[in-house]
C-alpha cells in the first residue's frame, strides 16, 4: 500500500518533467521552424537535419547523452534537468514539424495582405500568422502532450524520481512491487483522459471562435 | 587530459563493432515485434469491429491499455510480472514480449483506420457475387484497407525501432546498452552516445524519408 502512495506522491515529477519538456520543446522549435522556411537553402537544410536528428534519435540515446555526456564539456546539471533538456530536444524536432503545418494552413493571401498593409515582419508574425496557424496546430499540439506524459517515464532510467523510477525501486524491492506499475500505468492512462478532453474542448472553442 | 587519449575517430573504429553487434539486436527485436505485432494488431482491429460486444469491449480495453501505458511500463511489468508466474525468461524475450504487445496496440488502430477506408461498394459487390464474410475479409476488406494503412505502419516501424532502445533498461545487450557498458569503462560518454545516436539516425532518417515517398505515391494515385 504504501508502494501505492509513493506513485501518487510522484505523480507531479511526472508532470514537472512533461510540462518542462514540453515548453523547452516550444521554444526551440519556433526558431526551427521559421528557419525550415528560410529563403536561404542551406538555413533550411540544417534546420532539416536537426530536426531529423532530434526526431531520429531515442529520447533514451539523447538523455545518456545530456546526462553522462555534457559533463565531460563541463556542463553539469541534475537529473531532473538533464531529463527536460533531453525529452525538450525530441519534442523541439516534432514540434517543429507540427508548426511547420500550422503555418502551412495559413492561407498565401494572409501573407501577402500583411506585405500590402505594410505590417512588420514580427507585427505580422505575432498578430496575424501565429494565432491562425495555432488554431490549426492544436490538435497536434494536444496529441503531442498526451504522448509526451507517457514518453516522461523514460526520464526514469537517468534517475529522475518520477512514476516509472518510484514503481522500479519498489518491484526490485518486494515481489508484489509489480502491483506498484499496475498503479503507475492506471495513472497515465486516467491522465491522458482529462488532457484529452481538455484539448477537444479548447479544439470546440477555438472553431467557434474562427466563425 | 583528452590530448593523451586516443582521439575520437580511432575511438569510435575501436568500439564500432561492438556497437553494430548491439545494433543487430535492435533490428531483431523490431523484426520479431513486429512480426507477430501485427497479425494481433490486424485480429484486435477486427475485434474492435466485432458483432459481439463482449468482443468488442475485451479489444478496445486491450488496444487502449496497450496505447495509454508507456512502452517502459509495459516491458517492466512483463520482465518483473512473468517471474511471478513462475516463468522466468531471459530479457530479450521478454523484451519481445513488451514490444509485441505495444505494437499490437498501436498498429489495430493504423489497421483499422485502414479497414475503414475501403470503400462500401466493393465489400457489398463481393457480398452480391456471394461470397461468404470469411472470404468478403480475406479477398477484399484486408487487402485493400492495408494498402491505405501502410505509409502508418512503417512510421510506426521506426517508432518501435527507436523504442527498442526502451530494452536497455531490463538488461538487453541492445545498441543502447552496449554504448552504455563502453560508456561506464571507458569514460567517454559523449562521444560513444553520439556514435550510437548517430547509428539510429543512419537508419530512422533515410527510413523516415521513404515513408514520406510511399505517402506521396499513394495519396497521387487516389
Amino acid at each position: 500500500m504504501e508502494g501505492m502512495w509513493a506513485i501518487i506522491l510522484a505523480i507531479p515529477y511526472t508532470l514537472l518533467v512533461t510540462a518542462g519538456a514540453f515548453l523547452v520543446g516550444f521554444l526551440l522549435a519556433i526558431p526551427l521552424a521559421l528557419a525550415r522556411r528560410s529563403k536561404v537553402a542551406p538555413v533550411r537544410g540544417v534546420a532539416g537535419l536537426l530536426i531529423d536528428l532530434a526526431r531520429g534519435i531515442p529520447p533514451i540515446v539523447w538523455l545518456l547523452f545530456i546526462f553522462f555526456g555534457l559533463p565531460l564539456l563541463k556542463i553539469k546539471m541534475n537529473a531532473l534537468e538533464a531529463g527536460i533538456l533531453g525529452l525538450g530536444v525530441v519534442s523541439a524536432g516534432y514540434l517543429a514539424e507540427i508548426f511547420r503545418g500550422g503555418l502551412l494552413a495559413v492561407p498565401r493571401g494572409q501573407f501577402e495582405a500583411c506585405q500590402a498593409l505594410g505590417l512588420g515582419g514580427w507585427t505580422s508574425f505575432v498578430e496575424v500568422i501565429s494565432p491562425q496557424a495555432l488554431r490549426a496546430m492544436l490538435p497536434g499540439l494536444a496529441t503531442y502532450f498526451i504522448g509526451l506524459i507517457k514518453d516522461s517515464s523514460i526520464a526514469s532510467v537517468i534517475g529522475v524520481t518520477e512514476m516509472v523510477y518510484t514503481a522500479t525501486t519498489y518491484a526490485r524491492n518486494s515481489a508484489d512491487g509489480i502491483y506498484t506499475f499496475f498503479a503507475a500505468a492506471a495513472v497515465y492512462i486516467v491522465l491522458s483522459v482529462p488532457f484529452g478532453l481538455m484539448a477537444r474542448g479548447m479544439e470546440a472553442r477555438m472553431q467557434v471562435s474562427s466563425r | 587530459m583528452i590530448a593523451l587519449q586516443t582521439n575520437t575517430f580511432e575511438f569510435w573504429a575501436k568500439y564500432f563493432p561492438q556497437l553494430l553487434a548491439g545494433l543487430g539486436v535492435s533490428l531483431q527485436l523490431t523484426a520479431l515485434a513486429l512480426l507477430f505485432g501485427l497479425p494481433l494488431g490486424l485480429l484486435l482491429a477486427l475485434g474492435t469491429e466485432a458483432k459481439l460486444r463482449a468482443v468488442r469491449w475485451l479489444s478496445v480495453a486491450v488496444v487502449e491499455v496497450g496505447r495509454g501505458a508507456p512502452a517502459l511500463v509495459v516491458l517492466y511489468v512483463v520482465y518483473f510480472g512473468l517471474p511471478l508466474l513462475s516463468w522466468s525468461p531471459e530479457a530479450f524475450i521478454c523484451a519481445v514480449i513488451g514490444l509485441t504487445y505495444t505494437t499490437a496496440a498501436y498498429t489495430s488502430e493504423y489497421l483499422r483506420g485502414g479497414l475503414k477506408a475501403v470503400n462500401p461498394g466493393s465489400v457489398e459487390a463481393a457480398h452480391a457475387l456471394a461470397m461468404t464474410s470469411g472470404d468478403v475479409l480475406r479477398f477484399v476488406v484486408i487487402p485493400q484497407g492495408l494498402r491505405v494503412a501502410v505509409p502508418a505502419l512503417m512510421g510506426f516501424a521506426i517508432q518501435i525501432f527507436q523504442a527498442t532502445s526502451l530494452a536497455y533498461s531490463i538488461t538487453v545487450s541492445e545498441l543502447t546498452a552496449n554504448a552504455s557498458g563502453i560508456a561506464s569503462s571507458s569514460f567517454r560518454a559523449l562521444e560513444i552516445f553520439a556514435l550510437a545516436g548517430l547509428m539510429y539516425a543512419a537508419i530512422t532518417v533515410p527510413t523516415s524519408w521513404l515513408t514520406n515517398k510511399v505517402e506521396e505515391r499513394l495519396t497521387l494515385r487516389q
